[in-house]
């Protein structure tokens, strides 16, 4: 169980991007975080694994307070959250094995990393992960050798090498084509649901946020304007988080343009 | 480019006339510092010799060709230890280089305020000073022979891997740091898998880049007495052998240019 | 599930996939690297021996002396600078119609040829080489290091000149062909403005890499502030020593610094 309180994040340029976040995410809950760019999503997320430090607030994840944890224990930390992240952030000369063992590489010493010599366990671990995600064949390519697609599943496998307590995930569709984003979002709705794995996914687009999560969380301006199911966005609440715009239009033309690359909402979103 | 209005109606002018004044301003300085500057360097220089030298080059070309051709017999040694002087140096250059690298770039360094400093002054130590002046040093303190030639190719090559190595460190990719980060990995772990990778092939390319110029660099250190083509040219040179000195010149030229085509079909296939 | 997969997984290599040829190749270094280390014989006693002049030098490196000798250097340095200066501008005047010749798409056939053969002599030796030569032509002094300067200069400034030539804006020349224009037309209005900045910023680099070389042709009687150097080791001056490099240094620094600023400033 993930629990936020009071979260704020004051960047030292003065920007404020987070505001007094407070929610709590029970165990298998898939949370969709939506806003406009520059609401503080990326910002939220990366708080949450220490990768931005948060400035006030406490953030706690099993019990144990994240906000304060440094060196070892930070590490120790973040090796049970693992992270998806936008465009796939593959180490990209590296093989397909070697950026799913690197999931691992909080348990592991610094030699055995550095030699590749992982535990029987995790390279088992790896083997199947790869299975799961459909890429059984092609753990020795090189990682930019792979499609969008298919990086972004390498992606997940990394993530889930990790056996996570809690997902996050920061914009996983943004580079994909429609189907493809489907795809991958359906991929982690299963796995979050076979291992009983809280998730939150930062993603631009409300159609998809919709269709694949059990809650809604919507920002603004970095601070929390909507919390409840997915059936509750109305285009009033929608208003609230984006501003207004003809929200029934919007929706015709996402679900009648399924093949375009970037979905209308995301337009609409960074035109905010 | 402005518009001036005169008697006779709007007229064009490239620049306006006060960049125009500061540019022939800036045009005439060099001038004058051109000048000056011959001015001072030419006050010792005897202009007779300089009219002699027509005759000097004859002189020399006539014997210089044809080459001593037997001589290259004499060379297959000195030409041995030239590729193992620049070898040799480029590995310890590389080995001491990459350390200094990591210390120097931003985003590595583990204190921009102490240690980054000292990696950047010991990249511009060993940058500003040429291999021949580092060979001339270290003859006068450990004594003439291969290991001064090794150590000054070593100690100029560290400043120069180290300086295009640290800036591809600093041109990585942040996104795939971030990402081995947030798996709880070390900094070690972070260097070794997120890093290392991606400065990989500039590695390569750079050591390869630098023993091709060591190569160079090596053929003239036995002027000094590191060791050496060099060794024998300065022993033809006192002699005043100059078809032994035209025969040198030809194995330097073609050692020279193998070394260019290695390396940059070594080059080639890294990048 | 993890029971049916492997347990085992190992990095397949990058290059040389063939197990055989890897090990041969292992092999061939280390037999390389053995008779490489052979031929270095190294007289121990006397590094053991040079270890405290070593010590020396590092001494007169961190407290160096510059009034004993200064005449000596301030002679040196003037030359240096001056060489540096004059074989600069010499080496631009030169090499601004040598690259144009050899640039392949303004240049005839032969001019191209005649100019790549000029660009690839004056690359392939060494300047201490040239120097060499030139000093035999032209007596001792700064007027040899001059020359070779200059002439070094010349291959470095005109190929990569060229090369940027070649790197034009193909569009830019066409249309001002257009015109009607003539071909030093092209040249001023189309490949001109295209090249200028990138000129100024080599000549800028070419003048801190004269700077260095001045310091080193001096060692073979091409005048500079080498000279002094090589005079100051031979007598074992380290303190003197120390402090012309630690001038090299220096200017070296205020060289490359003003430099970038200058073509920030042109750009």
């Amino acid at each position: 169980m993930l629990e936020l309180k009071q979260l704020s994040k004051t960047y030292h340029t003065g920007d404020r991007a987070l505001t007094d976040i407070s929610f709590t995410v029970p165990a298998g809950q898939v949370v969709g975080l939506i806003g406009p760019s520059g609401a503080g999503k990326s910002t939220l997320i990366r708080c949450i694994n220490r990768l931005v430090e948060p400035s006030g607030g406490s953030i706690s994840l099993a019990n144990t307070e994240l906000t304060s944890l440094r060196g070892r224990a930070l590490r120790k930390a973040r090796r049970r959250i693992g992270m998806i992240f936008q465009e796939y952030a593959l180490v990209e000369r590296l093989t397909v094995m070697e950026n799913v063992l690197s999931g691992r590489l909080g348990y592991v010493p610094v030699w055995r990393s550095f030699l590749r010599r992982f535990n029987g366990d995790d390279i088992a671990l790896a083997f199947s992960l790869l299975e799961k995600v459909g890429l059984g064949e092609h753990h020795n390519k090189r990682a930019d050798a792979l499609s969008g697609g298919q990086r972004q599943r390498v992606g997940i496998a990394r993530a889930l090498e990790q056996n996570p307590e809690l997902l996050l995930v920061d914009e996983p569709t943004a580079s994909l084509d429609p189907k493809t984003s489907r795809q991958i979002m359906r991929l982690i709705q299963t796995v979050c649901r076979e291992r009983n794995l809280p998730a939150i996914i930062n993603i631009h687009d409300v159609m998809l946020a919709q269709q694949f999560s059990d809650r809604i969380i919507g920002l603004r301006a970095g601070e929390v304007v909507f919390d409840g199911k997915p059936e509750g966005l109305t285009d009033d609440v929608l208003t609230r988080i984006y501003g207004q715009e003809d929200w029934a239009q919007v929706r015709q033309d996402q679900s009648g343009t399924d093949t375009e690359k970037r979905s209308p909402a995301i337009d609409v979103a960074e035109g905010v | 480019m402005t518009q001036a209005q005169t008697q006779t109606g709007p007229t064009w002018q490239f620049r306006s006339g006060k960049q125009q004044l500061l540019r022939w301003a800036g045009w005439f300085w060099l001038v004058a510092l051109t000048v000056f500057c011959w001015e001072l360097m030419n006050r010792d220089t005897i202009w007779a010799f300089v009219a002699d030298a027509p005759d000097q080059a004859a002189d020399i070309g006539d014997r210089m060709f044809p080459p001593a051709w037997g001589y290259v017999n004499e060379l297959w040694g000195p030409l041995w230890d030239t590729l193992n002087i620049a070898t040799l140096g480029t590995i310890i250059g590389v080995v001491i280089a990459i350390p200094v690298a990591f210390l120097a770039a931003s985003n590595t360094t583990p204190s921009r305020r102490f240690v980054r400093p000292v990696a950047l002054l010991i990249i511009v130590t060993s940058r500003s000073i040429n291999s021949l002046i580092w060979a001339l040093l270290l003859v006068a303190i450990i004594g003439p022979g291969l290991l001064s030639g090794i150590v000054a190719i070593g100690l100029r090559s560290i400043g120069f891997v180290a300086k295009l190595l640290y800036e591809a460190i600093e041109e990585i990719d942040v996104r795939q740091v971030e990402a081995v980060r947030a798996t709880g990995a070390s900094g070690a772990q972070i260097i070794d898998y997120a890093v290392v990778p991606q400065i990989l092939p500039a590695f390569w390319g750079i050591s390869v880049f630098r023993w091709d110029i060591n190569i160079r660099e090596s053929t003239i250190l036995g002027l000094v007495g590191a060791g050496g083509l060099g060794l024998q040219l300065q022993a033809s040179l006192s002699t005043l052998a100059w078809n032994q000195v035209t025969m040198i010149f030809v194995v330097i030229l073609i050692t020279v240019v193998a070394s260019e085509w290695v390396s940059a079909r070594v080059r080639q296939a890294v990048l | 599930m993890s029971n049916t997969m492997p347990t085992t997984w190992k990095r397949p290599p990058v290059v040389l996939k063939n197990p055989f040829w890897r090990r041969v190749f292992y092999l061939g270094v280390l037999v390389y690297l053995v008779l490489a280390l052979q031929t270095v014989d190294v007289n121990w006693t006397r590094v053991y021996e040079g270890l405290e002049r070593g010590w020396r030098f590092i001494e007169g490196f961190l407290l160096p002396d510059f009034t004993t000798r200064w005449t000596d250097i301030r002679a040196g340095l003037i030359e240096s600078l001056t060489m540096t200066v004059t074989s600069t501008v010499a080496g631009v005047l030169v090499s601004v119609p040598i690259g144009i010749g050899a640039a392949r798409n303004l240049a005839p056939a032969p001019v191209y040829l005649f100019c790549r053969s000029i660009i690839t002599l004056s690359r392939s030796f060494q300047e201490v080489i040239i120097a060499i030569l030139l000093v035999a032509m032209f007596g001792f002094g700064p007027f040899a290091g001059f020359l070779t300067l200059a002439f070094a200069s010349i291959g470095f400034l005109s190929k990569l000149l060229a090369e940027d030539i070649e790197a034009c804006d193909h569009n830019q020349i066409e249309a001002i062909r257009a015109t009607g224009a003539s071909w030093w037309q092209v040249v001023n209005y189309a490949v001109q403005p295209q090249v200028m900045p990138r000129l100024v910023g080599l000549s800028l680099y070419r003048m801190d890499i004269n700077f260095r070389e001045s310091a080193v042709i001096g060692i073979v009687g091409a005048g500079g502030i080498g000279a002094t150097l090589n005079t100051a080791i031979d007598r074992y001056e380290y303190d003197s020593a120390g402090a012309i490099l630690i001038i090299i240094i220096a200017i070296v620094l205020v060289v490359e610094y003003s430099s970038s600023h200058i073509r920030r400033w042109v750009q």
